[in-house]
């Protein structure tokens, strides 16, 4: 049906539309029954009652109603004006019409002007107040904003999108609701559609997608289930330690404490870090790389063994792809002069299908042009480097030295009674807890019993 | 006409055809269920977290919060027209940002921490640069034909965000024009969730479908269905395999990536409310969803128990958040105040 819509709304061959006068305000792009169903005849060669029969259906469903009276959903062969629905009411792009929808419809018409709901209207209002309560205000809230927009709009275009509005409302909720309207829409669209002799490219193309996507869907590599779970277990597992709902925090929880300790010993540029800290890198590849602490460290490794280029590249194509779209270009260009051109002076080692497709896609600069590249570096440095890394004296040293704090302890808070963690075990020191910090750690736990804290 | 109506009959039996098979191959990678692979995990037993703050400031609702990268200072969204920058720590209010439409929906922080994003029911997206003086305007970006349900920053120069006109969009904010639109969903978007990565994205939305985008080409890669009512919040798994899902139909499920199906679900006969929003701790254990019983619970997300309730406001929770340093939960309700609880 939406392609003789379309078809009819063609500027060469469709309908000849006019204005119209609705009242005082001029209507543009009307037209007349009696053009519609001339049309029809022509383009389709049908007769006379196929036409009225077919007409007749797209008004009944909404791709075109009357402005004269609105109540009355037929077409009438004769001056009475009629105008396309905009493809945004189409009762199959908006299907199915939401109750919301009608609640902030009828919300509208209420607000705007008092006493203006009909019958029929008036007590679909109620009934959806009940119904929807919990997101009245939102109802209401969205009535009211679109009014407001809409009183922004200029008079003309106000009155059109009034009308197309209430069209669609009186189609889709129709005063009697004999039959549901889209239980048998779809069937006539179907009938109207084969009976238009048309060709339904709208539907295949839809059912095109879909079985495409089905297609690539079902090709895609699925990962066993047992292997995924395990996954999920063993990482809630490793980052117990480092989560501080739900092992506590050393030296304390900044939020508990008011102290902020914690923050300090783990900013950026700390001559030491923490233990935990230091532990994270080893957890994975990206670990290491997002702490800035830690990529300097494994910078340091990397030039002792002379592939410091490889990071230096992975890090300019991480700023190729989060910086700024106006310095792309220049940002490739600097790229490829210092790690891709042959000679360069810290030229990186791709395989050369990566580079072959790398610099052809450098003729049209993108922000993931490096991407493929950027990947294969990656992986390399993950693999070979990194796990070298972890057993390197500069990473051993690196975890000795590593503070591990006192947690704070009670004796600074003579007066307080307040519960310090979360949960009452703290995280586990490395090192052997001393006399001190088992008194520490006895008088915590008291104190927490003593206030009916969490139990675990 | 009968051989397109043939034609199209054959099409439509593909696509169911398809449609099994994908089933069956997600059965046959099935071979064990969440509880069988976390058995043997120790139970958190009951979390009580405590109330350790409560931010007040806002006049009306507060619809979204977003913590900032460096863990103390965050943002709120009410509809009193007002967007609150707040250091948490402290309590104080560090910055206010008055809004041009008060119908906002939901609000970001960039990682950066020097722009946030608002937006709502006028259908834009606006960004302001806090560190300024005062808060000015940076972008205006004008180009949904519905609410803006949710935005989350990529970097100071791209912003991804999901509307109620089905579509989810990357934006350039040099340029302040759409670069990618992501285009599949049937209903309304309502939120999405960066993956830690930044090469993927997911998306919840009205047609009870949770879909899984690349940055990169636009292209929808998986689709997790499940849920029977309209999906509210989502959020990854901190490993990045996983994402979380919360609903109206007062469920939440974790989706698998690897293996492309559901793999637990938290639901409970008692909790007849819809779930509004949700995040988790650090280590992803523990799951916090916001339900519109005016509490926040507590979900253990290897067992799929629940484990503790957040009660202490007066209307429902809107909104919900843990900071990157993982030291405890932002919860922010209608009843205008936003608690912090650990």
């Amino acid at each position: 049906m939406e392609k003789v819509i379309v078809a009819m709304q063609d500027p060469d061959m469709g309908m000849k539309m006019r204005n119209q006068r609705l009242l005082i305000t001029v209507i543009p792009h009307a037209m007349t029954g009696h053009d519609i169903i001339t049309w029809l005849i022509q383009k389709y060669s049908i007769c006379e009652e196929e036409a009225l029969h077919v007409g007749g259906m797209l008004v009944k469903y909404g791709y075109i109603y009357p402005l004269k009276e609105p109540r009355s959903i037929v077409l009438h062969p004769d001056e009475s004006p009629y105008r396309f629905q905009t493809p945004y009411f189409w009762t199959s792009t908006r299907w199915p019409a939401s109750e919301l929808d009608y609640a902030i419809y009828l919300a509208k018409k209420n607000i705007r002007k008092q006493g203006e709901l009909m019958e029929y209207e008036k007590e679909r209002y109620s009934v959806l107040h009940k119904r929807i309560n919990h997101t009245w205000d939102f109802v209401v809230m969205q009535a009211r904003e679109q009014l407001r927009a809409s009183k922004q709009r200029r008079k003309a275009d106000r009155i059109v999108l009034e009308c197309q509005e209430q069209a669609y409302w009186l189609i889709n909720r129709p005063p009697v609701c004999s039959v549901p309207l889209h239980y048998t829409i779809l069937h006539n669209i179907l009938f109207c559609t084969l009976y238009c002799t048309l060709h339904c490219s709208a539907q295949y193309t839809i059912l095109d997608c879909t079985i495409e996507a089905s297609r690539r869907a079902l090709g895609r590599n699925r990962v066993k289930s047992s292997v995924c779970l395990e996954g999920f277990v063993k990482y809630s597992e490793q980052y117990q330690n480092h989560d501080p709902i739900m092992q506590g925090c050393l030296p304390s929880n900044p939020w508990i404490s008011d102290d902020t300790a914690h923050w300090t010993m783990n900013s950026e540029m700390v001559p030491t870090p923490t233990r935990l800290r230091v532990e994270c890198w080893s957890f994975s590849f990206m670990e290491l790389l997002n702490d800035n602490m830690g990529r300097r460290e494994f910078m340091t490794y990397l030039e002792k063994e002379f592939s410091a280029e490889n990071l230096c590249f992975w890090q300019a194509c991480e700023e190729l792809r989060h910086g700024e779209t106006s310095r792309i270009a220049e940002k490739v260009e600097e790229i490829y002069k210092n790690f891709l051109a042959p000679g360069a002076a810290r030229w990186v080692n791709i395989d050369s299908k990566t580079m072959d497709k790398t610099l052809e896609g450098i003729k049209r600069p993108h922000r993931f042009v490096m991407d493929d590249a950027q990947m294969h570096i990656y992986f390399l440095m993950k693999k070979d480097s990194y796990p070298r890394y972890l057993k390197s004296d500069l990473y051993k040293n690196m975890l000795a030295k590593a503070i591990v704090p006192q947690e704070t302890k009670k004796s600074v808070f003579p007066f307080m009674r307040r519960q310090r963690h979360s949960s009452p075990s703290p995280a586990q020191a490395a090192t052997t807890a001393t006399e001190e910090d088992g008194r520490a750690k006895g008088a915590g736990q008291a104190g927490a019993n003593s206030e009916g804290g969490s139990h675990v | 006409m009968a051989a397109e109506k043939a034609e199209m009959d054959a099409l439509k039996k593909e696509c169911d055809g398809l449609r099994a098979q994908i089933e069956a191959a997600r059965k046959a990678v099935n071979d064990n269920t969440m509880s069988g692979a976390a058995g043997g995990v120790a139970s958190v037993g009951r979390v009580q977290l405590k109330l350790r703050k409560t931010l007040k400031g806002h006049l009306a609702k507060i619809y979204a919060m977003h913590w900032s990268a460096d863990s103390r200072q965050m943002v709120s969204a009410s509809q009193d027209g007002k967007l609150l920058v707040w250091d948490c720590f402290t309590g104080n209010k560090l910055v206010a940002v008055p809004l041009k439409s008060a119908w906002v929906m939901s609000v970001a922080f960039a990682p950066s921490g020097n722009l946030v994003a608002s937006g709502g029911l006028d259908n834009i997206c606006t960004v302001y640069n806090i560190k300024a003086a005062s808060p000015k305007t940076l972008r205006e970006l004008d180009a949904h034909t519905g609410y803006l349900s949710c935005c989350r920053f990529l970097s100071d120069s791209e912003i991804i965000t999901a509307s109620g006109d089905t579509t989810c969009c990357l934006w350039d904010l040099e340029t302040g024009k759409q670069k990618i639109m992501f285009t599949n969903h049937i209903g309304d978007c309502m939120s999405l969730a960066l993956s830690p990565d930044m090469n993927t994205f997911i998306s919840g939305a009205c047609d009870s479908l949770a879909k899984l985008w690349d940055v990169r080409d636009g292209a929808c890669k998986q689709t997790f269905s499940g849920h029977t009512s309209d999906i509210n919040a989502i959020a990854f798994f901190p490993s990045g395999n996983a994402v979380i899902t919360g609903s109206d139909d007062c469920s939440c499920k974790m989706y698998d990536l690897r293996s492309d199906q559901e793999v637990i679900g938290y639901q409970d006969t008692s909790l007849n409310a819809g779930v509004t929003s949700l995040a988790l701790s650090s280590s992803g254990r523990l799951i916090f969803a916001g339900y519109d019983d005016f509490n926040c619970h507590i979900w253990d997300s290897l067992k799929g128990e629940k484990v503790g309730v957040l009660s202490g406001h007066d209307n429902r929770v809107s909104c919900t958040g843990v900071p990157d340093d993982g030291m405890g939960v932002c919860t922010g309700s209608w009843d205008s105040f936003l608690k912090l609880w650990n």
